[in-house]
């Protein structure tokens, strides 16, 4: 393949020619040997069935009844649109998205500023806090949704002995608190993530810049704003970005500790899309899944247009 | 002194807040069944006991879970990890025309929400005959570990000089042979690390399991938590040691190979 793409030799002798094209079809067929089993997994087990997925947003596609699904065209999109809900699930969606990522972002910088300079025990805290990450979303969710539990829960203790309230609250059963709830839980789980990326960015920063500008007699916060902030701020902003889309599309701590009630209130997309599916409207499902990646992509689309304004400056 | 202080502070703070839902979960599961919904809670088991995890392994069959779990995630991660390296290997070393294409597709799967494929994927495992089956279940792993642990070996593969392979194929090897005997072995660490990830994400993978996985002969861990809080009232105490069960030889995998991991993870993203 590679070897028919090679521009043709100008002015070489045909000996060359030969020889370069030889050399050009043994990469090709180490290329194309090493790439296909990475490629047809891929694409037979994620975007074969991805694309019929897409396909099923435009069908009346319902488990419970296989025998006719006829095309509906734009209908599954209208009714989510449409639905009363949907309101609701696009503000929670924003406020999950929003009220995870600041908070991420804030205690995994200063987390990573504390870790920057070495310590004696840094190895072992590093390994000591790194420890969520290995637990999946769902089990987070489990952990928080015991902790918050309304009546033999530890947080309602713990606030009382604080004297931070006065009787226990009802945590996932009120809608307001449930998001406080579920937000607190996703913080927690998401801190790790930011602090280990920003710890790697501020360990490129040389010493030579930092040093130069103690000399000239720039404090810690000058230091860290003017010359700290603006050396690492593509990999802040790439790891913002990166967390967004993961924490749009990740439903399983709400799943695990509300799955979307009290009635719907604690719901964000992907967790109405999981509705829907164990409803067997696979069709509605699609049509929220097709939304939420053309959100996504727009959102990326003028993240990237606005990162690079800002590094043009 | 006061910044080196807060800092001290801070990062106290920090631990005991990341160490609290873990040590509650430990307390919890070793705490006798009828301690646990009881005021004053106790932050120390007052009468620890093992029974919760007894009540566990005789009302389900937890032990089948873990099993089919860690046949599932080695065969999927190892397998996973196998495919990887050569795709990143490729990837890596290579010009080519359509590379960017094959990033591109790689990187927009980690985009796009699972659950779209999550009907047509039943369907089509279905006629295949492999719903409810482990090698099913594992196929689909292996494709979803592959975008990942390729763009992650791949920064490892970039950071080894090309004079390694060429020279053991100046010697005589193929370049599979150079590819195994010279490279593989210095980057081990890395290889483990990703296998490690993958493994992890085999292990923790919630939804596919639930719509694949039925039978109590099949099931793998997740889905088996997932029929637990299916029910009324969750039973917190067997919960909670079926938890500790379920976290603990993932985090064990996961500090011993957290350096490599990171490295992985920051390679690609952080450049001068």
């Amino acid at each position: 393949m590679t070897a028919t793409t090679l521009p043709p030799a100008r002015a070489g002798s045909p000996r060359a020619t030969r020889r370069r094209t030889a050399f050009g079809r043994r990469h090709a067929l180490t290329i194309l040997g090493f790439l296909a089993p990475a490629i047809v997994f891929v694409c037979w087990f994620t975007y074969f069935p991805m694309l019929q997925g897409v396909h099923m947003a435009f069908r009346d596609w319902n488990l419970w009844d296989l025998t006719a699904t006829p095309w509906v065209g734009l209908a599954n999109f209208a009714t989510i649109l449409s639905d009363p809900v949907f309101p609701v699930v696009a503000g929670n969606t924003v406020v999950w998205v929003v009220g995870s990522i600041v908070p991420q972002l804030v205690i995994g910088f200063l987390v990573a500023l504390g870790l920057w300079r070495r310590f004696r025990f840094r190895a072992l805290y590093q390994a000591l806090v790194f420890y969520p990450w290995a637990v999946s979303g769902f089990l987070v969710g489990m952990l928080f949704r015991w902790m918050f539990n309304a009546e033999f829960g530890v947080v309602n203790d713990l606030l009382m002995k604080a004297g931070a309230i006065e009787a226990p609250l009802p945590w996932l059963a009120e809608p307001r608190l449930a998001m406080v709830a579920v937000i607190v839980a996703n913080v927690w789980y998401g801190v790790t993530f930011f602090a280990i990326m920003i710890l790697a960015a501020l360990q490129s920063v040389p010493d030579e810049v930092l040093e130069a500008a103690a000399i000239d007699g720039a404090g810690t916060v000058r230091r860290l704003f003017s010359i700290v902030v603006p050396y690492i701020w593509t990999t802040l902003a790439l790891t913002v970005l990166l967390r967004a889309i993961w924490t749009f599309n990740s439903p399983e701590i709400i799943y695990a500790m509300t799955a979307g009630g009290p009635a719907g209130r604690t719901h964000i997309v992907t967790t109405w899309m999981i509705e829907f599916t164990q409803q067997g409207s696979y069709g509605l499902a699609s049509a929220i899944g097709l939304v939420v990646m053309v959100v996504l992509f727009v959102f990326c689309a003028f993240y990237l247009m606005a990162m690079r304004r800002v590094n043009q400056r | 002194m006061t910044m080196r202080v807060a800092r001290v502070t801070g990062l106290a703070l920090w631990l005991v807040i990341t160490l609290f839902p873990l040590y509650w979960v430990v307390v919890t599961s070793f705490k006798s069944p009828g301690s646990i919904n009881r005021w004053p809670l106790e932050y120390w088991p007052s009468e620890p006991s093992t029974g919760n995890y007894t009540e566990l392994f005789a009302t389900s069959s937890f032990g089948t879970f873990i099993g089919n779990s860690l046949v599932v995630a080695l065969t999927a991660g190892a397998t996973a990890t196998l495919i990887a390296l050569l795709s990143a290997y490729v990837l890596a070393r290579f010009e080519f025309r359509g590379k960017g294409a094959v990033l591109g597709a790689f990187l927009l799967t980690q985009m796009i929400p699972a659950f779209i494929a999550l009907g047509p994927l039943y369907a089509m495992l279905s006629d295949l005959g492999l719903v409810d089956t482990k090698p099913g279940l594992a196929l689909v792993y292996v494709a979803m570990c592959i975008p990942f642990s390729t763009v992650m070996l791949r920064g490892f593969f970039e950071n080894m000089p090309d004079a390694l392979e060429e020279a053991a194929m100046i010697d005589g090897c193929s370049r599979l042979g150079a590819l195994f005997r010279v490279l593989v072995p210095v980057m081990a660490p890395g290889i483990v690390a990703a296998f490690i990830f993958n493994f992890v994400n085999c292990w923790n993978e919630l939804f596919l399991s639930v719509v694949l996985m039925n039978s109590d002969a099949n099931k793998t861990i997740p889905a088996a938590l997932n029929g637990f809080i299916s029910t009324f009232n969750i039973a917190w105490g067997p919960m909670s040691a079926a938890a500790v069960l379920t976290i603990l030889p993932t985090m064990v995998l996961f500090a011993l190979a957290s350096r490599w991991i990171v490295e992985g993870l920051t390679a690609g993203s952080v450049k001068e």
